[in-house]
């Protein structure tokens, strides 16, 4: 069921910057908000005004002309766009590339901040790319101004977003200013928060609902190194996370479980709370076959069942401390049943799945399924499905 | 199988050389074979004693579970960097957090009248006459005054006698005064009190103003009646039937109670568990025999007496776990407050068990005559004829007088641990508190001579105690004894009682 994001078409020569709007498929005001996306393209002098014009039909040469002279940005001849959906915010590419920047109907949209990074994990699943992408934040601002209001949840991702620098600062103010009732959560690897002053000014912005997750792989300095490949990222990641407690930003400690990682779970639930205790939530998370962790698959990959031992023992010390925690891309089948109701279904929908067999399992829609990409070389040998215990199902479901 | 040629091997982000030095930490031998190492944040490690002779000849190696250990929990560095060293300063700075803010707890002795003659109290006034022992008007005004000058966001107002209820108007009056002048700062109340004058105007008044009791329970029946003494033999029963209507009036969490160990109590340690358990207390605090309104015993004596309390601890302790694990929940305080030292990152404002000592400088009684002490025992000593830690009077002295004169600062002097011989190399000290006054009653000498302090005896033997039940290798034991220090009643906990 991964759903799909982009779709494609041709474009006319005076389309040269990108273009994002809303989509609607009927007229709608303000136009410089929308892209109107119309299966046919009806008259064309009605149409002056749109932030872009999508359409199934293949425009002949001379109403190419006259859709230049509206200057819409237009892609037409699309390869079905079936996936937008009115009040879905896309980007219109000048090359006819279509991008989906948020869907209203998901729970799991994300402003990608920037492609770059200044780490470098070994199971990063979205490597990143060292593209000067600093012109980009006019066009994160615009998409902020065109997300419905009614949105819950926002993610600013990337890449490494405190990159963006004073630009991420603008962006989470913009976000309180005009959807204060989303909740902002920033994957960082925190290193930037080094600097004092930068987490000062992201406390000082008192977003009403922010949190920044930012990745931990150990208790020691050297095996965090090695994992995020960059010496010293461990101090900074550390020094980074006091400084957001001492500035009052909400912090989320992520912590994906792999072959290099497992076996010390239980010291770094240790070390956590003992120099974190102030951490709002920690997330267990189970390794994506995507990325980098391709290449390292052999280095990384370790069967979930034969982590559950640490994993157990990590988070009923966690528990028994008060402390919040979940489980995030583990199947059921996999995790001891004490530990479900820690597990929350937590994929990003668009690449979610699950296996033929999955069907007749009781647990499967409390289930939080598999990755995508995981299905090809990153399955364990313990999947199959659930048949009894419809209690536990219960408890999920309340 | 090596990473793609991207990436570098972790050998690539270990320091080159081996070397590394210590960080701060104490130690003791805990038997034949091993040791207790102990940093100042209280983070602890055991080690096998080869491990150990090596960690300190330096030739542990990072490739060692044991060396990494030590490494994350901060007793060795081996890199340049500074980030550790601040780590475990933000950690010290959490475990010292109790001295933030100053005094927060006021004991207010609002009358020292009772119609109880309890064997260990020296500090009741049996039917005085009204004016000479209780706290006027005005007395109470410039206390709430002086109170109100400590920085604390938090403070907890707590009442005391003699028996507190007989002079209620003062209470009363206190509390509409704080009430009226609190601000922003948070108070809770609370009345110590035999729940003997106890009527429903006192009732309604205590839950209108959210007022908390704390009243005393030594035991079933006979312990009670004997340490307990009132005309008629009658105080167990009045207890009971009190405490019946104030858990009634004013919630169940709303009353607690206290017990004092006497030579009698020492025999019956399982008898007074189960009274704390037969009456729902969720609670029982196991206080050891006060030296204060008893004769002072020294040398021997005490020791013998100490010993005999650390026995009785220890079954006490041994039957709230039985309780425990027939499913009832009943902490044990003493353990409580050690525990969320030994096994949470946090402070503990317990007042007894603080490197400086909370006298004077975390919690602070004033008298009924305007007298200012440095601590509950502090004024019962006055009443005693040792005025040793009166710090001022709230009509004679000003604030700065009282809380930064002579007495309070050699109340923090003599109690910092870190500098007591006998505390500063101890592995406890961490979990552990300097009480300078029961050092000044027992030994004549606010720092005392730790070898033969009952104080010393009393807490070593506990503290070592609570780690042999944590090492016990028994879940429930160790799920149970987590949950005090953290109170959280861990799902992991019940889970196990229901397996």
């Amino acid at each position: 069921m991964s759903l799909k994001l982009q779709t494609y078409g041709t474009t006319l020569p005076h389309f040269s910057h990108v273009a994002i709007g809303r989509i609607t498929s009927d007229p709608r005001e303000p136009r410089q908000d929308h892209v109107l996306k119309v299966d046919r393209v009806g008259e064309i002098s009605e149409l002056a005004g749109y932030a872009g014009l999508l359409t199934l039909e293949n425009l002949a040469a001379e109403r190419q002309r006259a859709l230049e002279d509206t200057g819409v940005p237009t892609v037409f001849g699309v390869k079905g766009f079936d996936h937008l959906e009115d009040g879905d915010v896309v980007a219109l590419h000048p090359g006819g590339y279509v991008r989906s920047l948020y869907r209203i109907k998901s729970r799991h949209n994300a402003l990608f901040a920037t492609d770059r990074c200044n780490s470098f994990c070994l199971m990063c699943s979205q490597p990143p790319r060292p593209v000067d992408d600093r012109d980009r934040i006019q066009e994160h601002l615009r998409l902020i101004e065109l997300v419905d209001p009614s949105t819950t949840e926002l993610g600013i991702t990337g890449g490494e977003p405190t990159l963006l620098k004073r630009d991420l600062l603008r962006i989470v103010s913009r976000c309180k200013e005009i959807l204060p009732g989303t909740s902002l959560h920033i994957l960082s690897n925190g290193r930037l928060f080094y600097y004092g002053s930068f987490a000062r000014e992201l406390g000082l912005i008192e977003h009403p609902d922010l949190m920044v997750g930012v990745p931990l792989y150990s208790d020691l300095d050297f095996e965090h190194d090695f994992i995020v490949q960059a010496t010293g990222a461990f101090d900074e990641t550390m020094v980074g996370l006091q400084n957001l407690g001492r500035f009052g930003v909400p912090v989320e400690i992520r912590f994906v479980i792999h072959r290099l990682t497992c076996k010390r779970l239980l010291n770094l639930a240790e070390f956590i709370y003992r120099n974190l205790s102030f951490a709002a939530h920690i997330a267990f998370m189970g390794l994506e076959m995507m990325g980098f962790a391709v290449p390292n698959r052999e280095e990384l990959w370790i069967d979930p069942y034969d982590y559950m031992e640490e994993l157990q023992a990590a988070t009923q010390f966690l528990a028994a401390r008060g402390m919040n925690f979940s489980i995030y891309n583990h199947q059921l089948c996999v995790v001891p049943r004490d530990l479900w109701h820690f597990c929350r279904r937590s994929i990003s929908d668009w690449k979610n799945d699950y296996l033929p067999e999955c069907a007749s399992c009781l647990v499967r829609d409390s289930c939080g399924g598999f990755f995508s990409s995981s299905l090809q070389n990153g399955l364990s040998r313990h999947i199959v499905p659930i048949r009894t215990g419809g209690e536990e199902e219960q408890r999920l479901q309340e | 199988m090596p990473l793609g040629n991207r990436f570098f091997g972790e050998k690539h982000y270990v320091p080159a050389t081996d070397g590394y030095s210590f960080l701060p930490f104490r130690f003791m031998r805990w038997s034949e074979t091993e040791l207790l190492l102990v940093n100042d944040v209280g983070d602890f490690v055991f080690l096998p004693l080869d491990r150990f002779k090596s960690f300190i000849g330096k030739t542990l190696t990072r490739g060692e579970v044991c060396y990494r250990d030590l490494k994350a929990k901060h007793f060795l560095l081996d890199t340049p960097s500074n980030v550790p060293i601040d780590l475990l300063a933000t950690k010290y700075r959490t475990k010292k957090s109790f001295l933030h803010g100053f005094v927060k707890l006021h004991l207010f002795v609002v009358t020292l009248r009772c119609e109880h003659s309890c064997s260990y109290c020296q500090v009741s006034r049996v039917g005085e006459s009204r004016s000479r022992f209780d706290m006027s008007a005005e007395t109470a005004r410039r206390a709430v005054e002086l109170m109100f000058r400590s920085p604390a966001r938090a403070l907890k107002v707590e009442f005391q006698g003699g028996e507190p209820l007989l002079h209620f108007e003062r209470i009363r009056q206190i509390v509409e005064l704080v009430e009226s002048g609190k601000q922003e700062r948070h108070v809770e109340f609370v009345i110590s009190t035999n729940l003997v004058p106890l009527n429903d105007e006192i009732l309604s008044f205590c839950r209108s103003h959210s007022i908390l009791l704390s009243t005393s329970l030594d035991g079933p029946e006979m312990i009670h009646n004997a340490n307990r003494h009132r005309k008629g033999n009658d105080s167990y029963a009045l207890v009971l039937q009190n405490l019946a209507r104030a858990r009634e009036a004013l919630g169940k969490d709303r009353v607690s109670a206290v017990m004092t160990t006497t030579r009698l109590s020492l025999e019956h340690p399982r008898e007074i568990v189960d009274e704390y358990a037969r009456l729902g207390f969720d609670s029982i605090f196991l206080r050891a025999i006060s030296p204060y309104g008893y004769a002072v015993r020294t040398g021997e004596a005490l020791r013998y007496e100490t010993e005999q309390f650390v026995a009785f601890y220890k079954e006490a302790l041994d039957r709230i776990i039985e309780i425990n694990r027939s499913g009832t929940y009943l902490v044990e305080t003493y353990a409580q407050i050690l525990l969320s030292k030994i096994l949470t990152p946090f402070a503990n404002g317990y007042v007894d068990l603080q490197s400086p000592s909370g006298a004077g400088i975390g919690v602070v009684a004033y008298n009924y005559d305007g007298d200012v002490y440095a601590s509950d025992e502090s004024r019962m000593l006055a009443e005693m004829g040792d005025r040793s830690f009166r710090l001022g009077n709230v009509h004679e002295h000003s604030y700065k007088e009282i809380f930064g004169g002579v007495v309070s600062l050699a109340l923090v002097a003599s109690s910092i641990l870190e500098s007591l011989p006998g505390c500063a190399d101890c592995a406890f000290l961490p979990y552990c508190g300097g009480d300078p006054v029961f050092h000044h009653r027992t030994q004549g000498d606010v720092v005392g001579h730790r070898p033969t302090s009952a104080f010393c005896a009393k807490n070593m033997a506990i503290i070592r105690h609570l780690f042999e039940l944590l090492r016990s290798g028994d879940p429930f034991v160790r799920n149970l004894l987590t949950s005090w220090a953290t109170g959280v009643l861990a799902e992991m906990a019940e889970e196990d009682v229901c397996l």
